[in-house]
C-alpha cells in the first residue's frame, strides 16, 4: 500500500487532514466512511481487485428528493410491475473491475435489491429491486454514499428505447457462413483434375455452391445495391456502383458458367469479397457507447426541482411542469432551470456554462437571473418568469444555426477516387468489349465480365475502413474520442484552429496561490492584509481573497504606484508590495508566473506566487501549430489577459476578446466564408454554437464522462498538449491510404492484364482477391501504428 | 458397382451433414446476437473472475430471471 496515498479513492494525503482507520490511511472522512460500509458488510475485497478504486462521496443532502415523486419514478424506469421495478442507472464513476464487483453486489448493502448488472463499456447499471422493499430515491441515496453518484438528467425523461441495430453483425455471419463452405466445396475443382471422381460429383458441387451462393448474394451484400442505387439517382458516382456491379456481374456470370457448363463459376471470390467488405464497415464502426456527442441543453438540465407551494411547504415538481410565478428553491451547485427574479438577498451565479466567463456574478434581490446559472453558495429562493421552453437559454437552443447541420454531406475521399476510378472502369471493361467482339463473341462477353469482376474495387474499399478504424482506435487509446471515421479526415484537412478560452486553454480550477520565503508571522499577515484593502488592482483583490481575514486598522498612509506596487504605513511597520522592480530586489524573473513580492519593514519577505492557470503545456503546443495552422483564441471574457496571452502565444494567434456564443459562431462562419477549414476547440455550452458550426467541433473536457456539448470529438483535458500530435497524425493516416491506394490500384493492373487478355480462370481471382485483401488491411495496419509512435 | 453407389452416397451423406451443422452454427451465431450477448463484450469476462475471491459465500446471485426480460 501506498502511504502517501488515500486508500480509498487515490488521492494524494495531506499529512494535517490524514484519518487512519483500521491501519489504513484516508483523505477525508468521505473514503473512510465507504470503507467502513464495506468492511461491515463484509465486502473489503472490493479493495483486491485495484487499488484505491473509490471516489469521494458528494454531498447529496436532498438533491435526490425528487425521485419521491411517482410521476418522475415511473418515467425513470425500464419496467415495472408490482413486485418487480428494473431501472438502468448511467454512473460515469464506473472504470475498473472493483466497480463492477461492488455494484454487482449490491444486494447485500440494500434489502430489496434482487440482482444488478453491470454493462462495462456503457458505464450502466441495470437494477431490479423491489419497489415494496425499498425505493428508487433509496437505491439512488445508497450508491451516492458509496461514491458511485448516478447521472440523472433532463434527458433520461423523455429518453426513447433505441433498438440496436444489429443488422451489419448477422450479414457479416450469413456471408462467413456462405464463405466458409464455398471455399470447402470448391477446392477440388480448383485443381481440375480430369479424374472420374470429381466429374461424378461436379454438378451436385457447382449446384450446391450455387444454392450457398444465395443468401450471400441476396441479403448480405444488400446494403450495396442500396447505396449503388441511391447514388445512381443522385447522380453521384460512389464506390459502392462498381462494387454492386462487380458482384451482379460475378453472380450473372457464374451462374451462366455453370448452367453451360464453362466451368466453376467465381462464387468463392464473390462471397470472400462480400465477407471482407462487410468485415471492414464493421472495423470502421467503432463507437464509443459511453460517450454521447449529441447532447443538448437536456442533458444538463436537472430533472426536477424544489417547488415552494403557497402554504410553504417544498415539493420536487418537473422541470416541465414549472410555470410562471411559481417559487422555487435552488441548492448549492445546482443550475437555474428557468429564467426568473431572484427573492433571497444574494446570490451568486456562476453563468460559466452559457458565457465563459469564470467569475460568479453576484446577483442582489429583484434581480433577473438567467436559466443554465449555477447557484454557488446559500440556498436561494427565485420566482419563475418563463417557463422552460420559453428561457433564454432554451431559446438560444433552439435557434436553427445551434443545431449541428446534419452533415454537410462531406465528400470522403473514398468518393472522391471512385468518380474517376468509376468512369475510367466502365470505359476500360466497353472499349476491350468492343475490341474483342471483332474477334470472338464468347470472349468478349468473357472479357467484359471479366474485367468488372478483377477490378470490383475491393482493395479500394477497405483502405479507408481499415486505416480510419484502426486510426480512431488509437487516438481512443490516448483519449481523443472521434465521433466517426469521417471526422479523421476533415481534421486532416483543416487548416485553421479556434481555441476557446476558458475552460480550455485555461483549466477551470481555481488559481492557486502560494507563498515563498520567509514565513509572517499573524501580525504581519494583519498589515499586509490591510494593506491589501486599499488597492483596486486584480492581483490585490485575489491575493486579498486568498489571505484568511483579519482585523481592520487604517493605514497611517497609503500610496498606490500604477504599473509598480503599493505602499502601506502603519503604526506597527511599513508595507511594499508589488513587482521585483519596485522593491529593487533581483529575483529570477520569468515571464510565466506573475509574482507579488512583500517587503516589511525593509526587509525582503518573499513573493505570493500566481500560479498559471492556463494549461500545461500550452505554450509549447501553440509554438508547434503555429507553423502549420492559423491559430485564433476566441473569448466571452474582456479582454484583461490579453498582455499575458500575448506574450505567451506566437505573434501570429489572433485574440478575440468579448465574444458572445453567437458572435463566436459568427465568427467561425467568417473564416470559412473566406475558405478556410476550421476546427473549433472548446468547451462548454457557450462554445456549443460554434462547435457546431465549424469543420470539425472539438469539446475538452475534464471529465470525458460528463458535460460536453454536441461535437465531433472530445478530448480528455489531461492530452491537451498533444493536439498537434494528433492533427500530424491524422495526416499520416491520409498519407497511408494514398499509398494504400496505389497498392491496389497495383493489383487491378495485374488483375486487368489478367482480364483484358481474357485469361481470368476462376482459381486467378480467387488468389488476387484475397492476396490483395489481406496485404492491403496489414499494410494500413501496419502504418498507422507506425505512424502512432512518431512524436 | 456396390463400393461405388456406397461411395457415392456416403460424399452426399458427409456434405449434407456439415451443411447442416454449419447451418445450425449460424443459426446458434444469430440468436446469440439477437438477444444481446455481443452487446457488452467485456463485463462477462471480469464477471466470470468474481465469485473465487469472495471471503464469505452468501448465496450466488441467479442471473436467470435477469435475461429472460425484454431487452
Amino acid at each position: 500500500m501506498d502511504a502517501k496515498n488515500c486508500f480509498h479513492c487515490g488521492n494524494e494525503l495531506i499529512k494535517k487532514e490524514e484519518i487512519l482507520f483500521d491501519d489504513k490511511s484516508f483523505c477525508c472522512n468521505g473514503c473512510k466512511t465507504v470503507y467502513e460500509i464495506f468492511s461491515i458488510n463484509d465486502m473489503s475485497c472490493y479493495y483486491d481487485f485495484q487499488t484505491a478504486p473509490g471516489a469521494t462521496p458528494l454531498d447529496i443532502n436532498g438533491k435526490y428528493d425528487f425521485l419521491s415523486n411517482e410521476n418522475i419514478v415511473t418515467k425513470l424506469l425500464e419496467f415495472q410491475e408490482d413486485s418487480t421495478n428494473i431501472v438502468s442507472l448511467y454512473i460515469p464513476h464506473i472504470h475498473c473491475s472493483s466497480c463492477i464487483w461492488i455494484l454487482e453486489n449490491l444486494q447485500k448493502l440494500q434489502q430489496g435489491i434482487s440482482t444488478s448488472q453491470v454493462n462495462f463499456p456503457e458505464k450502466k447499471v441495470r437494477i431490479t429491486f423491489d419497489p415494496e422493499k425499498t425505493s428508487l430515491q433509496k437505491i439512488v441515496e445508497l450508491l451516492c454514499s458509496i461514491g458511485y453518484e448516478p447521472y440523472i438528467s433532463l434527458d433520461n425523461f423523455n429518453e426513447v428505447k433505441k433498438d440496436v441495430d444489429r443488422s451489419l453483425v448477422y450479414k457479416i455471419g450469413v456471408a462467413f457462413f456462405c464463405f466458409g463452405n464455398i471455399m470447402l466445396l470448391s477446392f477440388p475443382e480448383y485443381f481440375e483434375v480430369n479424374e472420374f471422381w470429381i466429374n461424378q460429383y461436379r454438378g451436385f458441387l457447382r449446384w450446391l455452391i450455387f444454392a450457398l451462393s444465395l443468401p450471400s448474394f441476396l441479403y448480405a451484400a444488400s446494403g450495396y445495391y442500396v447505396s449503388a442505387w441511391k447514388s445512381i439517382k443522385a447522380g453521384m458516382l460512389n464506390i459502392e456502383i462498381p462494387i454492386a456491379l462487380g458482384i451482379i456481374v460475378m453472380f450473372i456470370r457464374s451462374t451462366v458458367d455453370i448452367i453451360f457448363d464453362y466451368g466453376q463459376g467465381f462464387f468463392d471470390s464473390m462471397c470472400g469479397l462480400i465477407f471482407f467488405m462487410l468485415l471492414g464497415k464493421l472495423f470502421q464502426q467503432k463507437t464509443y457507447s459511453f460517450l454521447s456527442f449529441e447532447r443538448d441543453y437536456k442533458s444538463y438540465f436537472p430533472i426536477a426541482i424544489t417547488k415552494i407551494s403557497l402554504d410553504g411547504t417544498e415539493i420536487p415538481v418537473q422541470v416541465y411542469e414549472i410555470e410562471k410565478g411559481d417559487r422555487l428553491l435552488i441548492r448549492n451547485q445546482e443550475l437555474i432551470p428557468v429564467d426568473g427574479i431572484l427573492i433571497s438577498n444574494k446570490a451568486s451565479i456562476d453563468y460559466s456554462f452559457v458565457t465563459g466567463e469564470a467569475v460568479a456574478i453576484e446577483k442582489k434581490s429583484g434581480d433577473k437571473i438567467f436559466a443554465g446559472g449555477k447557484q454557488l453558495g446559500k440556498v436561494i429562493e427565485m420566482e419563475v418568469l418563463f417557463s422552460v421552453s420559453n428561457s433564454y437559454l432554451t431559446q438560444l437552443w433552439s435557434n436553427d444555426v445551434f443545431q449541428k447541420k446534419v452533415d454537410i454531406k462531406h465528400k470522403t475521399i473514398t468518393d472522391k477516387i471512385s468518380r474517376y476510378f468509376t468512369p475510367a472502369l466502365l470505359g476500360l471493361a466497353l472499349a476491350s468489349f468492343l475490341y474483342w467482339i471483332f474477334i470472338s463473341v464468347d470472349t468478349a462477353f468473357n472479357v467484359f465480365t471479366a474485367i468488372l469482376i478483377v477490378a470490383c474495387p475491393c482493395a479500394l474499399a477497405l483502405t479507408a475502413p481499415f486505416t480510419q478504424g484502426n486510426v480512431l482506435r488509437i487516438m481512443g487509446n490516448r483519449k481523443l474520442y472521434l465521433k466517426n471515421a469521417t471526422v479523421i479526415e476533415q481534421m486532416a484537412k483543416v487548416d485553421t484552429i479556434v481555441f476557446d478560452k476558458t475552460g480550455t486553454i485555461t483549466t477551470n480550477k481555481k488559481t492557486a496561490i502560494t507563498y515563498e520565503g520567509i514565513e509572517l508571522s499573524e501580525l504581519e499577515l494583519k498589515l499586509l492584509n490591510n494593506t491589501l484593502r486599499g488597492s483596486n488592482h486584480p492581483l490585490s483583490r485575489r491575493l486579498y481573497d486568498f489571505i484568511p481575514n483579519q482585523v481592520l486598522i487604517e493605514p497611517l498612509h497609503f500610496e498606490e504606484i500604477t504599473g509598480n506596487g503599493i505602499k502601506a504605513e502603519f503604526a506597527e511597520g511599513t508595507v511594499k508590495l508589488g513587482s521585483s522592480q519596485f522593491l529593487r530586489h533581483m529575483s529570477e524573473n520569468t515571464h510565466k508566473k506573475t509574482k507579488v513580492h512583500v517587503e516589511i519593514n525593509g526587509i525582503y519577505k518573499g513573493s505570493y506566487i500566481f500560479n498559471n492557470q492556463y494549461r500545461e503545456g500550452l505554450e509549447q503546443l501553440f509554438e508547434k501549430l503555429s507553423k502549420n495552422y492559423n491559430l485564433v483564441v476566441l473569448s466571452g471574457d474582456n479582454d484583461g489577459e490579453r498582455p499575458i496571452l500575448e506574450k505567451m502565444l506566437p505573434n501570429t494567434t489572433t485574440l478575440v476578446f468579448n465574444q458572445k456564443p453567437e458572435q463566436k459562431l459568427d465568427y467561425i462562419e467568417k473564416l470559412q466564408k473566406k475558405g478556410n477549414n476550421v476546427m473549433m476547440v472548446g468547451d462548454g455550452l457557450n462554445d456549443a454554437g460554434a462547435l457546431a458550426q465549424s469543420n470539425i467541433g472539438i469539446s475538452i473536457s475534464e471529465n470525458v464522462n460528463v458535460f460536453s456539448p454536441a461535437c465531433d470529438g472530445i478530448i480528455d483535458a489531461s492530452q491537451f498538449q498533444k493536439i498537434a500530435f494528433f492533427m500530424k497524425y491524422s495526416k499520416n493516416a491520409m498519407r497511408t491510404i494514398y499509398m494504400s491506394f496505389t497498392l491496389s490500384l497495383v493489383y487491378n493492373v495485374v488483375g486487368l492484364s489478367f482480364a483484358i487478355t481474357g485469361n481470368l480462370l476462376p482459381i486467378v481471382a480467387a488468389i488476387i482477391m484475397p492476396l490483395s485483401t489481406i496485404t492491403i488491411v496489414s499494410f494500413v495496419t501496419i502504418m498507422s501504428n507506425i505512424y502512432a509512435t512518431k512524436k | 458397382m456396390l463400393t461405388q453407389i456406397l461411395g457415392m452416397s456416403v460424399i452426399y451423406l458427409l456434405i449434407s451433414i456439415s451443411i447442416v451443422i454449419a447451418v445450425a452454427f449460424l443459426y446458434a451465431f444469430i440468436r446469440a446476437v439477437k438477444s444481446g450477448q455481443y452487446d457488452d463484450d467485456y463485463t462477462p469476462s471480469v464477471r466470470m473472475l468474481f465469485d473465487d475471491e469472495l471471503i464469505t459465500k452468501t448465496k450466488t446471485v441467479t442471473n436467470k430471471k435477469e435475461e429472460q426480460k425484454p431487452n
